[in-house]
């Protein structure tokens, strides 16, 4: 099976433009989102506590509200999860709670019978910490990926892969304001695993504009980003549908608990695909790329190296 | 025949042979090294403790000042004024002469490295900085190695504690199932065991109801609660505040029950301790001593003789279980700090096993998603990359189990990934692969030129993964660690499998494709294509 029997060049930079537009009202969008309505912190960054219950019959939530009301719990919020058995009970900090899993299981005990299937309570000092780490080590990870592709290819590029990265993983976080998901770590998990899917589209594409840079005889970078999208992009979107079709598993069998990993992840896949066929060469051609320069570089650098061979041979002509 | 056998190939048999071989005893459960489960697929409870490592120095300088109360009374050296405090020890020596005698005994102490420091006759004593840094450091091991005595002790399967950042640890307990034994496990790990002989303040404790707290501080004595029967304090006690002795005395605890088969806890003590509990019940006939744990006063018999052999009992309205446990806990020693919960997180072994079920549904799901795909695109080729795959996570999962690492769900997420960036791998390969079919290249031309262009651009964003794991690994947090650890193994696996071993592959049939010529049969190219390519080479 094939999908594309020859490569079609099609003229992707002329989307390039639109696509541009579009990820940058997206970005504000999404900057406005997380400002004014901003992150539902779970109890992972918070602290606070929260309890998942089975009960056997039917959760009888609104009783479930009253009774935690009655024994002077404020601020809790109870909602239904996965299945109408299950509810989801979340506890603020503020009242220090010594035994939780004793006071809620007499808590509702007059209820029913149930099942305390999961029970997280974390110190605000924790999860202070855990933000700051994850951060840092988040901050190092972008750094050092971004110092090797300067390295590998050329500082343009490192930074417009860095700038498709921070554009993907922004758009992913903001899709867990919109769908409602408390940000805990498995949100994070999430936003590392597409880093990690991100970086890999985009090496993928810029080597392939790099070998076309360096064997095709034309200054017209245009042509050559087109070239090199088209002819790997069999290879783009046949990754990111598989990618998407394993999540898209993960998130319909994987009930909810997953669900804070698989519903980011998908729309990741496809914002990443999305933004190292339009955003990422298209950054590098606003930060001032230009393929005549780079081919004067190229022509130096190898001149070098020949005159180093010359003079080397020389020397050991001599030598001998 | 030789050319079937290459080094690639050999490399992937061996990858093959050792991922099998290691990764079984994680699937059958059989012996042999064995992937751990993370508590969020198993069940269990685990716990964040802080170790207050503050109140830790305090107690070092407590025992400091009782030492010294003791040393002084020995030599007859009057001093006022011995009191401890965060800050060290002082005290005030009254005798100018004796200033000899004082330089003796805290000669040892020097040596120590405590910082002594005086004006005229005004002492302090002061753990210098870097002692007290090392101190604390100490008490996280301490604490550690307690916890971990203890849990022994209580017959609990494979815990897991560790230190976590300066001054935290995690203890996490599989297997931990019903709330009651979460309590009482907790319980066990948390409470300090801190056994402690009081003096009764007789003189003055009618009148403690009068007393202010000024009052009681200048008098060099504490006020402690009873512990209370059945959960009702009732009434506290003036007490000495430098102790006779310190449970760091204390050699053993056993649960023993009393003339009423109440079950009580009997301890025995060494012989410094001995002594020093004999020279002071000797002394101190008709007055009280207080048997007091963790700040809670649990007896306070009247010394009628001189008591030797050095053993005790704490009796209180112990259940069988608590008494066992606090023997535990007082043999396994004292923990030299308090302990706060700071991250407290239970998982119900129904959810654990859901999340299992879930993870390997979803991933043999994906799988098998995957292999479909694959082989229906490329053929023979895409099942050369789906075996190359499932030699992957097979892989993955032996090294793992190798080095005792923990499987958790943000691991799993790693893994998901490596599989995806594996087949990634895969897809560029024969992709290239067909780009130079489809160029009229030979089998043998396309299939080189295809590995060599493909592995450079997969070389370099494996390797930016893998930096970047590293980097997640050295600096992040628990889960954050689980995530770089898989992924950084699955990125190696990968490269190694859908890489090097795939190559390896085609090296060894490559004679066999080159005589068959079928490509949509070899690579899924449609015969058009294939014609054209066999005309093109002929």
């Amino acid at each position: 099976m094939e999908l594309f029997k020859k490569v079609k060049i099609i003229n992707f930079m002329e989307y390039s433009k639109w696509g541009l537009a579009a990820s940058t009202l997206l970005v504000i969008a999404c900057l406005g989102l997380i400002l004014f309505k901003g992150f539902n912190l779970g109890v992972d960054f918070a602290g606070g506590s929260v309890a998942q219950v089975r009960f056997t019959q039917k959760a009888p939530i609104a009783k479930i509200r009253q009774a935690f009301a009655e024994a002077q719990f404020s601020g809790v919020q109870v909602s239904a999860f996965g299945s109408d058995k299950e509810v989801v009970i979340k506890i603020p900090v503020g009242k220090v709670h010594k035994d939780l899993s004793t006071e809620i299981t007499h808590i509702l005990k007059p209820l029913g019978k149930f099942e305390i299937r999961k029970l997280d309570s974390v110190g605000p000092k924790v999860g202070d910490e855990l933000k700051q780490k994850g951060v840092l080590s988040l901050v190092l990870a972008i750094l050092a990926m971004m110092l090797y592709v300067g390295v590998r290819y050329e500082w343009r590029f490192a930074l417009a892969s860095v700038v498709a990265l921070l554009h993907d993983s922004l758009i992913t976080a903001t899709s867990v304001i919109v769908f409602n998901i408390d940000l805990n770590l498995e949100v994070i998990a999430a936003i590392l695993t597409l880093i990690g899917y991100s970086i890999n589209d985009t090496i993928i594409i810029f080597d392939r504009i790099r070998e076309g840079m360096l064997t095709k005889r034309t200054n017209d970078l245009n042509f050559v980003i087109n070239e090199a999208v088209s002819s790997t992009l069999t290879r783009t979107l046949f990754t990111s549908l598989t990618v998407f079709f394993v999540l898209l598993v993960l998130y319909v069998f994987g009930s909810k608990i997953l669900v804070g990993f698989s519903l980011p992840m998908l729309i990741g896949t496809i914002v990443g695909t999305y933004s190292s066929i339009f955003i990422a060469p298209r950054v590098a051609i606003l930060l001032g790329f230009d393929l005549e320069r780079y081919h004067e570089n190229e022509l130096k650098k190898a001149k070098k190296k020949q005159e180093k061979e010359r003079l080397r041979r020389q020397y050991e002509h001599g030598r001998v | 025949m030789q050319r079937v056998f290459n080094a690639r190939l050999l490399a992937f048999i061996c990858a093959l042979i050792f991922g099998v071989g290691f990764a079984l005893p994680s699937f059958l459960q059989t012996k042999g090294p064995k992937i751990t489960l993370g508590l969020d697929l198993r069940g269990g409870l685990s716990l964040l403790l802080g170790v207050g490592v503050q109140e830790a120095l305090k107690t070092k300088y407590a025992s400091i000042a009782s030492s010294l109360d003791y040393a002084f009374k020995q030599q007859n050296i009057l001093v006022q004024d011995l009191h401890s405090s965060l800050q060290g020890v002082s005290f005030t020596l009254l005798d100018k002469d004796d200033e000899k005698g004082v330089d003796k005994i805290l000669e040892d102490l020097r040596k120590d490295g405590v910082e002594i420091f005086t004006t005229g006759n005004n002492y302090t004593l002061r753990l210098s900085f870097r002692k007290a840094q090392a101190y604390k450091q100490q008490t996280v091991v301490q604490v550690i190695s307690t916890i971990k005595n203890r849990l022994d002790q209580f017959g609990l399967a494979e815990p897991t504690v560790l230190q976590q950042g300066k001054d935290a640890v995690l203890v996490q307990l599989p297997g931990i199932d019903s709330i009651e034994e979460e309590q009482r496990a907790k319980d066990l790990i948390t409470k300090s065991a801190h056994l402690q002989m009081m003096a009764v303040d007789e003189e003055k404790n009618e009148y403690l109801d009068n007393l202010t707290d000024e009052e009681i501080k200048r008098l060099g004595d504490v006020v402690l609660p009873y512990a209370g029967r059945g959960g009702q304090a009732y009434g506290h006690l003036l007490l000495k505040a430098i102790p006779i002795l310190d449970g760091e005395m204390l050699t053993d605890a056993q649960v023993v029950y009393d003339k009423d088969n109440r079950p009580v806890v009997s301890f025995s003590l060494n012989a410094q301790g001995a002594k020093i509990f004999g020279d002071f019940s000797g002394e101190n006939v008709g007055k009280r001593m207080a048997v007091v744990l963790d700040h809670k006063v649990y007896s306070a018999p009247y010394i009628r003789e001189r008591i030797g052999g050095g053993s005790g009992q704490i009796s209180g309205d112990f259940t069988v279980a608590q008494a066992s446990d606090l023997a535990i806990a007082l043999r396994s020693g004292v923990l030299s700090a308090p302990l706060v919960v700071l991250e407290k997180r239970i998982i119900g072994p129904s959810l654990g096993a859901d999340s299992i079920k879930t993870s390997i549904v979803a991933l043999i799901g994906g799988f098998i998603l995957v292999m479909v795909f694959m082989i229906a695109y490329y053929a023979l080729a895409g099942v050369i990359a789906s075996v190359a795959l499932i030699v992957n996570l097979f892989l993955i999962i032996a090294v793992m189990a190798i080095f005792g690492a923990t499987l958790t769900l943000p691991g799993m997420a790693g893994i998901v990934l490596t599989v995806g960036m594996a087949v990634d791998a895969n897809i560029i390969i024969n992709e290239r692969v067909r780009e130079g079919l489809r160029r009229n290249e030979s089998v043998a031309q396309a299939l080189h030129s295809g590995y060599a262009n493909a592995s450079r651009a997969i070389f370099d964003s494996n390797l930016t993964s893998l930096i970047a794991s590293f980097l997640l690994y050295a600096y992040g947090t628990g889960s954050i660690k689980g995530f770089a650890l898989t992924t950084s193994i699955g990125i190696l696996a990968s490269i190694l499998t859908a890489i090097v071993g795939t190559q390896g592959f085609y090296q060894a049939i490559l004679p066999k494709i080159s005589r068959n010529k079928n490509l949509a049969l070899w690579f899924g190219m449609s015969k058009q294509v294939s014609q054209r390519g066999r005309s093109g080479a002929v």
